[in-house]
């Protein structure tokens, strides 16, 4: 038989329908929806007469707009507090499951989908979201979607998908002390570009790959969209297992769907449609500097010259993100000072995350000048950081502990920048505005927000190595 | 939806590369729960001075662009966010076409969900455009999803490739759950030979 990749083998798993000339009808195992882009889905079914086609695979929580201050008081955004008032009178009227802002589970949608063992190895799972990479890390076909298609989804439990190209990147070598999942991924995007992976799914391997825990495997997988690819994977192994044993959604015969899961890794000598390796023993923080994540370089570089990039679409980009950034070409990153701290979002708010950051952060000090704050994934997240007295480390260095939820990622709810204020975040994207109107937002791991935190501007991690081992 | 055959407009320019949803529509409006209405904020912050005062420096703010429904700009348009407000945004304001030399994926399918050609061309193509309407106030296109071609009266003549299932259920106006829906009893079928790889999550199977 033909050698196939793991995508392969879960696409064609999934096909319903294929007929030459038209897009493939792909079955959908899991669909996980938000408030921001279900409401006018579950309107259209509605107007149509239609129901959710299979309600028990679809799952719901509100995570874009809510406040991450105190739960007990009411949402004071009326229209934030509609939109969230929708999500519940749609699920209930069309019988969806809902962890709402009280449920113990809330939480950002790519961080309860694992928690709740919703994300499996070998299905395939859509979410309104480009973030839905994230799940990818399971060795699941995942992948955003809009509304139109959310709809679809929810009237027929199919998507009409043309089939992706593939595309491996191994990632080989030793990571040195310092470097990080999030260093990994933003050094890919940096080299292919943001549009680097478009029209494919790139399935992430090779020995680093391999050593990653789960939290850092997504971390990868969640930025897959930034480089432009319509999902990420990683093979599923015994640390995948190991996370998913007993989760509350996984399957009750646990040891047959291993069984199974154990077949879905790509075949030796299957072919994928592009390639491209990196050698994790090379790399040095990231950080980015302009205002998409492809604009991004080692933390003991300087800012480019736009004159350096020699096409000339690539060339006025860089300038004007220069200007939008407030920044002059030739600035050592490190001499660049900051004004916020946010720890969080789809990419990096899970329980290693915040372990690492405590672990920095203990005994130090965040600095006068910076404002930081520590935004949980979810509410496990939340409770299992303050039963290990991670919120104390937090609170004791000068960070504000957070409710659960998207919050700076993208500002929809009241965290949000001032204009001009510069944001070390270790969320996805930079792009203007994102944060805020007239934020600067840099794209870090969460070690390196820890430490431009204390330090009161972007620091090179790795010094901290020889004083952390005496 | 809206069926797109053919389609004659004034082009309008965003000579960026890489242009974001973020952009396109900011997130502050997407708390609305309604489709439409969302061509007021259509690139907000670049159209408009503290949210009120049009932007000069803004190209497609020039007086020569008004009632534009063709918007000619640069690769990889539409990265980033999912939202489809995007293109209800620029569908709200009057875009019926977009070309450039790239989409991203997920903005590419929105447009087709809402009426919207976004037509790939390539970048000596985009940049002759680019030059023309600049040259030219008032720079009139003519788009024919059946030819798949563009034309002009000053003679410019591209084709564009396109799928023919995409031409064929923009061309007309077709919607998608519909067509699906044909397929039912695949869709039966498929449910129940393949519950062991698509299995309903512990304690809720109901098929």
């Amino acid at each position: 038989m033909k050698p196939k990749t793991m995508f392969e083998k879960i696409w064609a798993a999934h096909v319903v329908h294929e007929e030459a000339g038209r897009p493939a009808l792909l079955y959908i195992d899991r669909h996980l929806v938000h408030e921001v882009t279900s409401p006018q889905a579950f309107e259209g079914l509605r107007l149509a007469g239609r129901r959710v086609r299979r309600p028990e695979l679809t799952f719901a929580t509100m995570d874009h707009n809510v406040p991450t201050t105190d739960r007990s008081r009411p949402i004071e955004d009326v229209i934030s507090a509609k939109q969230i008032e929708t999500l519940v009178q749609n699920c209930s009227e069309f019988g969806v499951a809902l962890f709402d802002l009280n449920s113990p589970d809330q939480g950002i949608v790519h961080v309860i989908g694992p928690e709740l063992g919703l994300t499996l190895p070998g299905l395939t799972l859509v979410c309104g979201d480009s973030h839905t990479s994230t799940h990818g890390a399971f060795g699941a076909l995942a992948f955003g979607i809009g509304t139109s298609e959310v709809e679809h989804v929810l009237a027929t439990q199919c998507l009409l998908q043309d089939k992706p190209k593939t595309f491996l990147i191994e990632v080989t070598g030793r990571r040195p002390y310092g470097i990080e999942a999030k260093d990994i991924i933003l050094s890919i995007i940096g080299r292919i570009g943001t549009d680097g992976g478009a029209g494919s799914v790139v399935e992430y391997a090779g020995e680093t790959i391999l050593q990653l825990s789960m939290e850092e495997r997504m971390t990868i997988c969640n930025m897959s969209i930034e480089g432009g690819a319509r999902a990420g994977m990683i093979a599923p192994d015994e640390k995948t297992f190991d996370y998913l044993r007993g989760r509350r959604y996984a399957p009750a015969d646990f040891d047959a769907a291993v069984a199974r899961w154990e077949q879905l890794p790509t075949d030796a000598g299957a072919r994928f449609d592009r390639g491209l390796t990196i050698d994790a023993a090379l790399l040095a923080p990231q950080v980015t500097w302009g205002t998409n994540p492809g604009q991004v370089v080692s933390i003991n570089a300087r800012v480019p010259n736009p004159s350096e990039f020699s096409d000339p679409n690539a060339r006025k980009a860089a300038e004007r993100a220069l200007d939008y950034m407030g920044l002059t070409a030739g600035t050592a990153m490190t001499d660049i000072p900051i004004d916020r701290v946010f720890i969080g979002s789809c990419t990096n708010s899970r329980i290693e995350d915040l372990r690492r950051v405590a672990r920095f952060v203990k005994g130090r000090r965040v600095a006068s000048t910076v404002y930081a704050m520590v935004v949980p994934g979810s509410q496990p997240v939340k409770k299992q950081a303050e039963a290990e007295g991670l919120d104390r480390i937090f609170i004791e260095a000068g960070f504000d502990w957070r409710e659960s939820g998207c919050s700076m990622c993208l500002g929809m709810n009241p965290d949000i920048l001032k204009p001009g204020e510069r944001c070390a975040s270790t969320s996805n994207r930079n792009f203007e505005g994102r944060q805020g109107k007239g934020g600067r937002t840099h794209l870090v791991s969460p070690i390196m927000a820890a430490a431009a935190a204390v330090e009161g501007r972007f620091v090179d991690v790795r010094q901290y190595e020889l004083k952390e081992r005496q | 939806m809206e069926p797109f055959k053919k389609h004659s407009g004034v082009a309008t320019l965003l000579d960026l590369p890489n242009v974001d949803t973020d952009q396109i529509i900011p997130k502050q409006f997407l708390k609305r729960i309604e489709r439409t209405g969302f061509g007021q904020f259509l690139f907000y912050d670049w159209r408009f001075i503290d949210g009120k005062k049009p932007n000069a420096e803004f190209e497609m703010n020039a007086d020569r662009y008004r009632g534009a429904t063709i918007l000619v700009t640069r690769a990889n348009f539409g990265c980033g966010s999912s939202r489809e407000h995007a293109p209800w945004a620029l569908l709200d304001y009057g875009f019926r076409c977009i070309l450039a030399p790239s989409f991203a994926d997920i903005f590419y399918n929105n447009c087709f969900k809402n009426g919207i050609l976004p037509a790939r061309l390539s970048e000596s193509q985009v940049e002759m455009i680019f030059e023309r309407v600049r040259r030219t106030p008032g720079y009139q296109l003519t788009v024919d999803l059946e030819k798949k071609k563009i034309t002009s009266d000053d003679g410019l003549e591209f084709t564009f490739e396109l799928d023919d299932f995409r031409r064929h259920c923009l061309l007309g106006g077709l919607d998608d759950i519909g067509l699906t829906l044909q397929y039912e009893n695949k869709i039966r079928a498929y449910e129940a030979s393949h519950r062991e790889i698509s299995p309903a999550p512990a304690g809720r199977n109901s098929l």
